[in-house]
């Protein structure tokens, strides 16, 4: 008990307490943030995986990520190739490296499109209500009964040579990576979507909208500028979690050999390479073992940050 | 709806048979059953009503916030300087609303948008209805914080509503609706929710900005005494009628209403004998969801003949500026 702090120390502390400044909204958050462990150590491991993904370019081209010395081919981890050489003698470690960026790129930019459309179906359908809720919401549950993974397939399949390579930022980007981001966010709002609406329909009736609206505010800007910042918090969680999601629907469809195209390298189609021949699978661990273990990392990790979001920014909530 | 007799002129908005009803799953709800009053440049109308009589919707019709659906405005013309606010495209009445019409509403823990910054929701409607830059927005800020009252307005500028107290709240509030000098503030109920030293404040507040600003205003209320320090005219309304209207001192001498009489005498005063227990009214108000029929006081009126019960008066002038919605005469108890 000699760490109790006596009634003295106590008092100064609340004193202190009461001089400093009120928290704002954000510092608040940030201190129920920093106390989650997981999500602290989710952040620090999101952060090491972009640095590896991003400052690896430092060290390799993506030419040298390409690069097929046939004679090198499946050559366990050693001196030179340190996560080893796939069937074609490509170095591992160097395409985890791009494949990370690609991966991590396709998780961000898959959670844009579901954010927007999804902020977009479900502020206007709540908003509105009336008709034009009942034709997004019946159009939201259409979206839901189709089974995702198949649509990611078929549309995939259908899609996935029509794309022109892309250039940006220096790299050039097979236009199957393009497909598979539209694809992903396009299958996978409709949660999000329910959120909003359901935000906004319980928001639009504060009285501090009905002052918005009577001091001229535009039905827009009501919705985007008074409703939605409202409702972010539930919108950061969902967006968080759905980066993981988007990364696991990549890995899938390239493990299928539908997503993205080699030569360009994800986590998603290294491990279909890997997995082409079952020989390969117990013969050369090291093959599918590091694609597969950042993947892991990287799914797990978002999902510690968007649990501790969710606590930090909604005390209330429980687990969905 | 002309006036006839009027200390100003200048009509600014006149109200003819405005009716609004609201169609919920329990029924029709018959808010307010056709209202009409006239409104002069920079005069102060007060309207009382007890909680549900329509006073509240019957502004909010003006400005067409009503949600629709479930609410429906069924008939009746609101002309603002020549307009029918009633008609307007929403375009041209986002342009009234803040601009010319400003509304106050009544908790001001509950109208200020949590996550916004005062200032921000202040500028909100500069930066709509005026052409002014960045800076001059910012000036006009700080001076409409300092007008109502707010001490270090530049440096509060950027806090959020839950770092204010209630009064400072509703002097925000009323700061954002001044914003563009509006002709006609509507204050809904502002000081319900205050406390009593906080509501003589902003009662203070608004008759200052009153004669500082020129606006007329409307000013709602339940709060009998509120009205006669505020007001130049007075409307009672009752189950989403007019009963009764005229000049504030007329009123409280000379109540023509069995209503507005039953409701004076319901009121605690100074100068009456302290022994004398408060009359209160019997029965209920209505209930709105059966369409109104015949006089809706009737039922809660000592006075009510049969053909209250079958026919519903209409407000007629029985002296200068003085108008009922009744047949009865309230000294004598007989039919005018």
């Amino acid at each position: 008990m000699a760490a109790t702090p006596g009634p003295e120390s106590s008092v100064a502390q609340l004193a202190d307490e009461l001089e400093a400044p009120p928290l704002t909204l954000r510092q608040l958050t940030w201190r129920r943030f920093r106390r989650h462990k997981m999500a602290m150590f989710g952040v620090v491991m999101l952060l090491l995986l972009f640095i590896y993904s991003f400052a690896g370019a430092l060290f390799f081209t993506e030419d040298y990520s390409n690069l097929t010395p046939t004679e090198l081919r499946l050559k366990p981890p050693v001196g030179a190739h340190p996560f080893g050489t796939d069937t074609v003698g490509r170095d591992i470690l160097a395409r985890t490296v791009y494949g990370g960026q690609i991966s991590l790129l396709i998780g961000l930019t898959a959670m844009l499109v579901e954010v927007a459309v999804g902020i977009v179906i479900g502020a206007l359908a709540g908003y509105y209500g009336g008709w034009v809720d009942a034709v997004l919401m019946r159009f939201t549950e259409a979206m839901f009964v189709i089974p995702q993974i198949f649509l990611l397939i078929v549309m995939a399949k259908y899609f996935g040579d029509k794309i022109p390579d892309i250039s940006l930022l220096g790299r050039t980007f097979s236009g199957s990576v393009i497909v598979v981001v539209l694809i992903i966010g396009l299958t996978s709002w409709m949660y999000l979507a329910r959120i909003v609406r359901a935000e906004f329909i319980s928001l639009k009736e504060r009285e501090f909208i009905l002052a918005a609206r009577a001091t001229g505010t535009p039905a827009l800007q009501v919705i985007f500028g008074h409703i939605l910042p409202s409702c972010m918090a539930p919108i950061i969680v969902s967006a968080t979690l759905s980066i993981a999601s988007a990364i696991l629907a990549e890995s899938y469809i390239s493990f299928l050999g539908m997503g993205v195209q080699p030569p360009t390298a994800t986590w998603g189609n290294m491990l279909q390479t890997a997995s082409s021949d079952f020989n390969k699978i117990q013969n050369a661990p090291w093959f599918w073992f590091f694609p597969g273990l950042l993947i892991l990392l990287t799914v797990l990790s978002i999902n510690f940050v968007g649990d501790g979001l969710r606590d930090a920014l909604d005390p209330r909530s429980r687990a969905v | 709806m002309s006036e006839g007799s009027g200390l100003r002129d200048n009509l600014l908005l006149s109200v003819d048979d405005l009716r609004t009803r609201f169609h919920t799953p329990e029924g029709t709800v018959y808010a307010v059953n056709g209202v009409s009053y006239s409104l002069h440049e920079g005069e102060t109308l007060a309207v009382v009503g007890e909680s549900g009589c329509g006073k509240t919707v019957s502004m909010l019709s003006i400005l067409r916030l009503i949600p629709i659906p479930p609410g429906e405005i069924v008939s009746g013309t609101a002309l603002f300087r020549g307009r029918d606010l009633l008609k307007l495209p929403e375009a041209e009445m986002e342009q009234v609303r803040g601009k010319e019409i400003a509304m106050v509403f009544q908790d001001p823990m509950t109208s200020l948008n949590p996550v916004l910054t005062i200032g921000k929701q202040i500028t909100e409607s500069l930066r709509r209805h005026t052409a002014l830059d960045k800076m001059a927005i910012n000036d006009r800020t700080v001076e409409l914080l300092e007008i109502v009252g707010m001490a270090d307005p530049r440096r509060r500028l950027g806090d959020y509503p839950h770092q204010f107290s209630g009064g400072m709240r509703q002097r925000v509030m009323i700061a954002m609706q001044l914003a563009c000098t509006p002709s006609i503030l509507i204050a809904d109920e502002p000081t319900t929710a205050l406390d009593v030293t906080i509501q003589a404040q902003i009662m203070e507040l608004v008759i200052r900005l009153r004669e500082e600003v020129g606006m007329a205003i409307i000013w709602i209320t339940h709060n009998l005494g509120v009205v006669a320090g505020l007001a130049e005219r007075v409307i009672v309304m009752y189950a989403g009628l007019i009963v009764e209207e005229a000049l504030v001192d007329a009123l409280y001498e000379d109540p023509r209403h069995p209503y507005t009489a039953a409701l004076l005498a319901a009121l605690p005063r100074v100068d009456r004998r302290r022994d004398r227990r408060l009359k209160s009214i019997p029965g209920s108000p209505p209930n709105l969801v059966v369409e109104p029929h015949g006089c809706p006081f009737a039922p809660r009126c000592e006075f009510a003949m049969e053909r209250c019960r079958s026919e519903t008066p209409r407000l007629e002038l029985i002296a200068p500026r003085h108008k009922i919605a009744c047949w009865i005469d309230v000294e004598t108890g007989a039919p005018r």
